[in-house]
């Protein structure tokens, strides 16, 4: 009886962990045969017509959405995180109050911050839709990520490290930003990667902030669909599943992209 | 000048800081000034419990039951589809999975869990939803397919990355000595790894059971794009449903200024109910294996 | 050098830097005198009344060495005078602490000039994750010497000090993680001594390293206290008789004797002494 439980178990766990591998291999699998074929150079034009809905636009627009965003939430995360590890003592009630904050921040979901995008930087500001609307938004929306990651990786330096600047007789940011954020990149970086793949990947909370203009944006004020987006778009217009296919393609790549780095800076992060 | 310096950048850290209870203080102050109207108006009671959503109508009536129910109905069975699966696939990768698999496997889950909803939605709609369709026409002889299973099933494969990963390092973090003290003592590897280290990760498994949950709640491109979305109380898988999320997502777009803009914000702050109490389970649960 | 003094009378912090540097060069080393020295960690008396029978004196030019059993306080004394114990919560120390005729916790004291003038190695070598030279540069460039000639005088004069010099000459710009456990902590003195100390702290400086290492370190402790104050907590008594002058021996966060070195080890006073370094316990 034992025996056929062990091998029932041991059954299951190959096969449900086949089924893992075969989804995904699947879901990748059909959408590169099926998406290749429609990487048509003409997908890669600047102008966007509805002759030739390119997603080039869309595309320049994502690097826009994912440079701008991080250039407001890197700097942001960073500093929460310098002053959680390096500056407060323990349990101080405004450092659990920003955890349980920047915890909550990270389960609300996309469409939320969407909603909320849309009342406060599209109308109570005034932006409405734009990308700098949208940018903001994904800011706060990625802060979590950026945080943690970063407050992990200060962690983890060596506290003599600091000892040893100190007793150098450096002053406290001396000590942060010469001894111990140099020391914290990778894990920094890693939070970044992370976080770019999140801006790629997201749409609902894009679509009532950054809107769906299929142009690249001239200005911060002008509406622009990242490539998600332009996904969405697409994939809900029955005759453009060609170029949705092909889309899907560039996103996986992206994507693929992105994890290859994220493992790339993790090794190095632990050989190091 | 130094000391100076030092003072200066201590506030800009700590300004940095508050920044994130200002984001959330100012996300709910946005919903809420934006939404409660709405459910002032409607009626709380006849807001959450009310199974009409007709925002449209002469006579408008704005229940979001149906919604709160499909939100329910489609999680439950994303969970009954993504758990058994990624908590095998998690004791797999942890103790089972030869060295070169590994190599393959593990990259392939976080390449899952990177791949943007739209691009599961889009796989959705041209592979999932007709395979529901010939099912439902050959048990119930109709249906277009669209619908509550095919949302199911999809997010089942979504959540997926999330219980694998997070189930793995619980599993993973379970001592060496519990496992090699059950092989000591003559039990056999599978049983060793499923009596002994599988209950000793219980609170980290469960943990990222509940995680799953909080991604299908909030879960809305993909949903729309399968899930069929008619606002009516669910009655059958094979039938189409409409979740929260998809509320805001499809008419959001068209709603006028008003009442009806306003409750769909008012959805948006039932949503973040959901996820509030899911977040205290969570933390409930984390904290209880600390405890441990 | 003196030249170089006069011409910088007033300006910059690096010119001050250069100034401190002369006027340490000229000046003699320092003693210490600790007078009823009490540290509490919260509710715990981790230090209790050292020198409070008559003022505890650390000579200069001199290697005093601390010993006693783990958790005896020595390591805890020894951060007490660079300070670095302002850095854990909750730790509250009183009495006086003079170094030359400085009360180092008066509140005009600035901590970092202190530490300047303190230097400390520490048990588990910690070169930071930078080049050898960036390393050797942290403290100089801390106090703001920013020219480049400058840097590399203070660099190779400091790797010289430390014996370091001949065997890194050629890697100055390589990472010091790369360095064995001896090079590394010898690198750290390198560090320290960049910063142009009177006095050198040594917790256990040693304790992480091979035999040939540490008879190399040891080496140069004998060699740099002709010119630096040095004190070395240990936990190798063999390593407190062959390097120290003066020896303190520790107990239960109190120091039971503080005698000469050969004192202590051929005829203590205390009986705790004896037992201890006889090595009934510890």
């Amino acid at each position: 009886m034992r025996k056929i439980i062990d091998t029932t178990l041991f059954a299951l766990t190959w096969i449900f962990a086949a089924i893992t591998l075969l989804v995904l291999l699947f879901i990748v699998a059909h959408i590169v045969i099926n998406g290749v074929p429609h990487l048509d150079a003409r997908l890669f034009e600047f102008a966007f017509t509805t002759e030739n809905v390119s997603m080039m636009p869309a595309l320049v627009s994502t690097i826009f959405m994912v440079v701008l965003t991080l250039l407001i939430a890197l700097p942001l995360g960073i500093f929460t995180s310098i002053y959680l590890v390096e500056y407060v003592k323990k349990g101080n009630k405004f450092v659990m109050l920003i955890r349980s904050a920047t915890e909550m921040l990270a389960g609300i979901p996309s469409i939320v911050y969407g909603l909320f995008g849309m009342l406060m930087f599209g109308q109570f500001f005034g932006f409405g839709w734009s990308l700098i609307a949208g940018v903001l938004t994904l800011g706060i929306m990625i802060l979590p990520v950026i945080i943690r990651t970063t407050e992990e990786a200060l962690k983890s330096v060596s506290d003599g490290y600091r000892e040893g600047g100190y007793a150098l007789g450096a002053g406290k940011l001396r000590v942060v930003f010469r001894i111990v954020l140099p020391s914290a990149v990778p894990g920094i970086l890693a939070g970044v990667i992370l976080a770019i793949g999140r801006i790629i990947g997201e749409s609902a909370a894009l679509i009532f902030t950054a809107g769906t203009m299929p142009q690249i944006p001239e200005t911060l004020g002008h509406s622009a669909r990242t490539l998600s987006v332009h996904m969405w778009v697409l994939s809900s217009e029955a005759h453009h599943t060609g170029e949705a296919y092909a889309t899907a393609v560039v996103l996986l790549l992206l994507i693929l992209v992105v994890n290859t780095a994220a493992a790339v800076v993790a090794k190095f992060f632990i050989t190091k | 000048m130094h000391k100076f310096r030092e003072v200066f950048f201590e506030y800009v850290f700590m300004f940095s800081a508050g920044i994130s209870i200002l984001a959330l203080v100012m996300i709910f102050v946005f919903l809420f000034a934006n939404g409660m109207p709405a459910v002032a108006e409607v009626g709380p009671i006849n807001f959450i419990f009310g199974t009409e959503w007709r925002p449209m109508d002469a006579t408008p009536s704005f229940g979001v039951l149906p919604m709160i129910a499909a939100s329910i109905y489609i999680t439950l069975g994303a969970i009954v589809i993504g758990v058994p699966v990624g908590i095998f696939t998690a004791v797999f990768l942890a103790h089972m999975c030869p060295k070169w698999l590994y190599a393959f496997l593990k990259p392939t889950v976080n390449l899952l869990a990177g791949i943007p909803s739209v691009v599961y939605g889009f796989f959705g709609i041209v592979i999932i939803v007709p395979f529901v369709r010939e099912i439902s026409l050959a048990l119930t002889g109709g249906g277009s397919g669209s619908s509550m299973l095919a949302a199911m099933i999809l997010l089942g494969i979504m959540i997926l990355p999330t219980i694998v990963n997070i189930s793995e390092s619980a599993i993973r973090a379970v001592p060496e000595s519990y496992y090699e003290g059950s092989l000591a003592l003559g039990a056999s590897h599978t049983r060793s790894v499923f009596s002994v280290v599988l209950p000793a990760a219980k609170s980290g498994i469960f943990a990222s059971v509940i995680l799953g949950v909080g991604r299908a709640v909030g879960e809305t491109m993909a949903v729309v794009m399968v899930a069929g979305n008619q606002a009516r109380m669910p009655e059958s898988i094979f039938r189409g449903a409409r979740a929260l999320t998809s509320n805001i997502v499809i008419e959001m777009s068209y709603a006028e200024a008003g009442l009806h803009r306003d409750s769909l914000i008012a959805t948006g702050i039932v949503l973040l109910v959901f996820i509030f109490i899911i977040n205290v389970a969570f933390t409930i649960v984390t904290r209880k294996s600390r405890g441990t | 050098m003196r030249q170089k003094c006069e011409k910088s009378k007033k300006g910059t912090r690096a010119t001050n830097f250069i100034r401190n540097l002369c006027v340490q060069r000229m000046a003699k080393t320092v003693n210490i005198s600790i007078n009823n020295c009490n540290l509490y960690y919260g509710d715990f008396h981790a230090l209790k009344g050292i020198g409070n029978d008559m003022p505890m004196e650390i000579g200069a030019n001199k290697v005093t060495a601390f010993i006693g059993p783990s958790g005896c306080g020595k390591s805890t004394f020894i951060r007490v005078f660079n300070r670095m114990n302002d850095l854990i919560q909750n730790c509250k120390i009183t009495g006086e602490i003079k170094i030359g005729e400085q009360d180092i916790y008066d509140k005009n004291t600035d901590v970092t000039l202190l530490r300047k003038n303190v230097g400390m190695v520490f048990q588990k070598p910690n070169p930071f994750p930078m080049s050898i030279y960036d390393n050797i540069a942290f403290a100089p460039r801390t106090y703001g010497v920013k020219k480049k000639a400058r840097l590399d005088e203070i660099v190779e004069r400091s790797l010289k000090q430390a014996a370091l010099w001949d065997e890194v000459r050629d890697r100055l710009k390589k990472s010091a993680l790369g360095l064995s456990g001896g090079q590394q902590q010898r690198l750290c003195i390198a560090r320290t001594l960049a910063a142009e100390p009177k006095i050198i702290l040594m917790d256990e400086p040693t304790s992480a390293l091979d035999p040939i290492s540490t008879g190399t370190i040891e080496d140069l402790i004998r060699e740099l206290k002709k010119t630096y104050t040095i004190v070395i907590v240990t936990h190798n008594m063999q390593q407190a008789t062959r390097i120290s002058d003066k020896t303190a021996f520790f107990l239960m966060g109190e120091v039971v004797e503080y005698d000469k070195t050969r004192q202590i080890f051929s005829n203590p006073k205390d009986k705790r002494t004896e037992n201890y370094v006889t090595g009934r316990f510890g």
